[in-house]
């Protein structure tokens, strides 16, 4: 470590002002700061600091991601040699699952946070943390066979008109992941939904190689129940890849076809507990969402028309995005309320959209990521109004004793 | 019986070094200084030259803006330097210390005999006016404005804070005077803030009084805390503001008819080798009760007041007008720490919870910033540690907008910048709260008057 400090301490004159490559400061500072803590002092104000920075908190959200990246990786695996017949082993699958998605990751990283470095060196600032969670986002809400070519034109748009032109991590009005997704969503239709992108047919770098068996359908069970023909929950049957039945574990463990992130809820869940114990996500949203959520199903059932109407809550939570955008989408605090009452109504009001998207809309089966988007335009209107009240208070106060 | 408030948002940092609590003896220095820029709100007027001779009351300068506040020089002896900086700014005014200090006479007055007038040009020809503070803008007191209440927080909660109780030892008569004279100033009330630890009788018995408890952490001590939980400030309204040691020192004034700002000092700070209490005038120069004392070997930061809101000083520098604490802490410039984002270490310390907690029960902590300042990102991290009626994070912003009329809603009249100095402390985005507030409320002061 010395050795490197040494290095680094060497070549740093050649970024500092007049040096040859002062237009690289920024990288350098990124690369400098992600080695070594900082030994700027305080100028002005507390002589002491928390030790909690914006590094620290980024990381702890990846780390909470990461159950939720395996188990997908695994799925993806299992899912594809599942569609070809074959019996691989634990390894195997997650292999073949690791080496279908780490592409997706190095494209929207490389891309992510080629923008990030660039803009942050026009605009002589040091580099934002935020897209090391994003960057690891994007590829877990997107479906596994998304060509990596979307992959990055979506995030390169969602990182420049969703992020820098609004000033910046800490300034963007919608969650970027989910702009990106909703850009590959409203733009490549075709690769985004229906039934031949969730599951990866195609071989790996020439692994797992074979040719899809018969009665194969790769439709998500919220796709199948979004489809059915049947006229009630209770003559309905979730089916997984080889005609198969769903059983309600399947759900819960992740081993349904879906975007890599959000299949497994027990991994989910796993995250939501290190978010919550670390104080870096606000369990209020997440609850709220659920809350919302509930209340919406309940009012479903009891006015149930078809099947979808029909279908009791716990499938609602463990099908599709809902626990994911609850737990990591809804709880990011830039787009989200930002005050502690305003969260309540954000998150429920999330989770009752979201629902009600997805059981009203005909075409599209998922409602998690237009339902966060929509709120986060909200947001700001919601926290408005909480700190109305509290202005009111001290208005009429200092009318009172006038 | 006191009325109780419970503050429960706030946090006591455990840092190591609290005083002893043992009176370690007087310090003096050749030479004492006294700087203007203590003195918030206050431009300067000198009414002394170099070589003139002035003794312990005699006023050094006054303020442009209201000449009738003058600033008595704490010591007797020789003007030997007026110290300018940038703009012809004064730095500070450099005494040449008596041995023997003498005193100007002021005449010992018995308050209860006094109007209210006559008790407040007491204190304004004795030049320690400045002891009083006022809300809002939190700058010396304007005198001719009635406030509507005076504050006064008989406890410090501050990281390593020194003990009033301990400090007001044997100034019991002193204090009883000066909430006295304090209560001819207003025609509200005066109200005396005390911990559930306080023991000292002249604190907890004291008349002349409204007491109120306030238990909790850190800032619970803080003036403006009080303030708003007691009887908030409304738009239009003046409060004035002081802690229980420098009504002592008003209080002093009249009973003994002399200015004398020697105060008892904590020495504090966990590279402070042997802490405790020292009395010091203010503007004693502090070398000599560093000197020996301090960790040596690494570079250090010298603290005149305490970790957060304290004044960064010289190891030569001086006691700072209104501080009863002195802080040493490491600098922190010379360490290196390699992967901190990843640091399972238990030296490091933080509010939340993204560090493992070892069971530890005190920190060593250095003036690092340990992170780059970014935009406010993480939200709910400011009111977990401001327990007043207020929004903070948003107050901030519009402080940052210099949006008036958000600003007055908001309720900027109520703060001063101390009392975002916890906020500053766990800020994961590294940005210098206390010098916002400071700025808006300047302007707006501006803006306003």
């Amino acid at each position: 470590m010395k050795a490197l400090r040494k290095y680094l301490d060497k070549i740093k004159p050649n970024f500092e002002e007049g040096g040859k490559l002062h237009w690289l400061y920024s990288t350098y500072d990124a690369f400098e700061t992600f080695l070594f803590v900082p030994n700027t002092t305080s100028k002005s104000g507390v002589h002491i600091h928390d030790a909690r920075d914006s590094k620290r908190t980024m990381i702890i959200v990846i780390l909470a991601l990461i159950p939720a990246l395996l188990v997908g990786m695994y799925n993806v695996g299992l899912q594809h040699y599942m569609a070809i017949g074959q019996e691989v082993t634990f390894l195997t699958r997650f292999f073949y699952g690791f080496l279908a998605v780490l592409p997706q990751i190095v494209v929207s990283y490389v891309v992510g946070l080629g923008i990030e470095f660039a803009m942050a060196q026009m605009k002589k600032e040091e580099v934002a943390e935020g897209f090391l969670v994003t960057g690891i986002l994007i590829p877990m809400i997107v479906p596994v066979d998304t060509p990596l070519w979307m992959i990055a034109v979506a995030t390169a748009f969602a990182v420049i008109f969703a992020k820098e032109v609004f000033g910046g991590t800490g300034y963007n009005i919608f969650n970027v992941a989910l702009i990106t997704r909703a850009f590959l969503f409203f733009s490549y239709p075709s690769k985004m939904s229906g039934d031949q992108v969730w599951v990866r047919t195609a071989d790996t770098f020439g692994m797992g190689k074979g040719a899809v068996i018969d009665g194969y359908s790769g439709a998500t069970p919220l796709g199948q129940i979004a489809t059915t023909e049947a006229g009630n929950f209770s003559d309905f049957a979730f089916n997984g890849i080889t005609g198969q039945p769903l059983s309600l574990s399947d759900m819960f463990f992740g081993f349904i076809p879906g975007s890599i992130g959000e299949v497994s809820t027990l991994a989910i869940l796993l995250g939501a507990v290190i978010l919550i114990a670390s104080g870096v996500g606000s369990w209020k949203t997440m609850l709220s969402v659920f809350i919302g959520g509930l209340v919406a199903v309940l009012l479903v059932n009891s006015f149930a028309q078809n099947a979808i109407m029909e279908m009791p809550v716990y499938y609602h939570f463990l099908l599709g995005g809902f626990a994911f955008g609850a737990i990591f989408m809804a709880t990011d605090p830039v787009t989200s309320a930002r005050t502690e009452r305003g969260k309540w109504i954000y998150g429920f009001l999330i989770g009752l959209l979201a629902i009600t998207i997805r059981v009203f809309n005909p075409g599209y089966p998922e409602g998690m990521m237009l339902a966060i988007l929509f709120m986060n335009a909200f947001a700001p209107l919601i926290d408005f109004y909480v700190i109305d009240a509290n202005i009111k208070r001290r208005m009429k106060r200092a009318t009172v004793t006038k | 019986m006191a009325n109780r408030i419970k503050i429960k948002k706030g946090l006591q940092i455990p840092l190591l070094g609290e005083a002893e609590g043992t009176l370690r003896g007087k310090v003096t220095s050749e030479y004492v200084r006294i700087c203007p820029e203590d003195f918030h709100g206050v431009t300067p007027k000198l009414t002394v030259k170099v070589d003139d001779t002035v003794k312990a009351g005699t006023s050094l300068f006054y303020d442009k803006n209201y000449p009738e506040i003058s600033f008595a020089s704490p010591v007797s002896g020789i003007v030997t330097a007026i110290e300018r900086g940038e703009k012809r700014r004064i730095l500070y005014v450099e005494v040449k210390a008596d041995s023997a200090v003498q005193y100007e006479d002021f005449g010992k007055k018995t308050v209860a005999s006094l109007s209210g007038e006559e008790v407040k040009k007491s204190i304004l020809d004795a030049g320690i006016w400045f002891l009083i503070k006022q809300r809002p803008y939190d700058v010396v007191a304007v005198p001719g404005k009635e406030p509507r209440d005076i504050f006064v927080t008989g406890f410090d909660t501050a990281p390593l804070a020194p003990s009033f109780d301990f400090i007001l030892n044997g100034r019991e008569a002193d204090l009883q005077t000066g909430f006295d004279a304090l209560a001819k100033l207003t025609p509200g009330k005066v109200y005396l803030s005390v911990s559930p630890k306080t023991t000292n009788k002249a604190l907890r018995e004291a008349g002349n009084v409204v007491i109120t408890e306030f238990g909790g952490p850190h800032p619970a001590g803080n003036v403006g805390v009080q303030i708003n939980h007691i009887k908030p400030i409304n738009r239009g309204e003046t409060v004035w503001t002081l802690s229980a040691p420098d009504v002592a020192l008003i209080g002093r004034l009249f009973n003994e008819g002399i200015v004398d700002l020697t105060r008892t000092v904590a020495l504090t700070g966990s590279e402070v080798k042997q802490t405790g209490y020292y009395q010091m005038s203010v503007g004693t120069q502090l070398n000599s009760i560093f000197k020996d004392n301090v960790t040596e070997g690494i570079s250090l930061r010298y603290i005149s007041g305490n970790p957060l809101t304290g004044t960064k000083i010289d190891a030569d520098g001086v006691l700072r007008a209104y501080d009863a604490q002195l802080t040493v802490i490491p600098e922190g410039d010379d360490v290196h720490e390699a992967f901190g984002w990843a640091s399972l270490s238990p030296k490091r310390y933080s509010a939340g919870c993204t560090y493992p907690t070892y069971n530890k029960k005190k920190y060593r902590l250095d003036a690092r910033l340990l992170g780059g300042p970014r935009a406010i990102i993480v939200s709910n991290e400011y009111d977990k540690v401001f327990p007043m009626d207020i929004y903070p994070e948003q107050l901030i912003k519009s402080i940052i907008a210099f949006n008036i009329d958000k600003m007055e809603q908001l309720g900027i009249y109520e703060v001063a910048p101390e009392d975002f100095a916890l906020c500053e402390f766990v800020d994961t985005s590294k940005l210098e709260l206390q010098r916002i507030v400071r700025v808006g409320l300047d302007l707006l002061r501006k803006e306003m008057e």
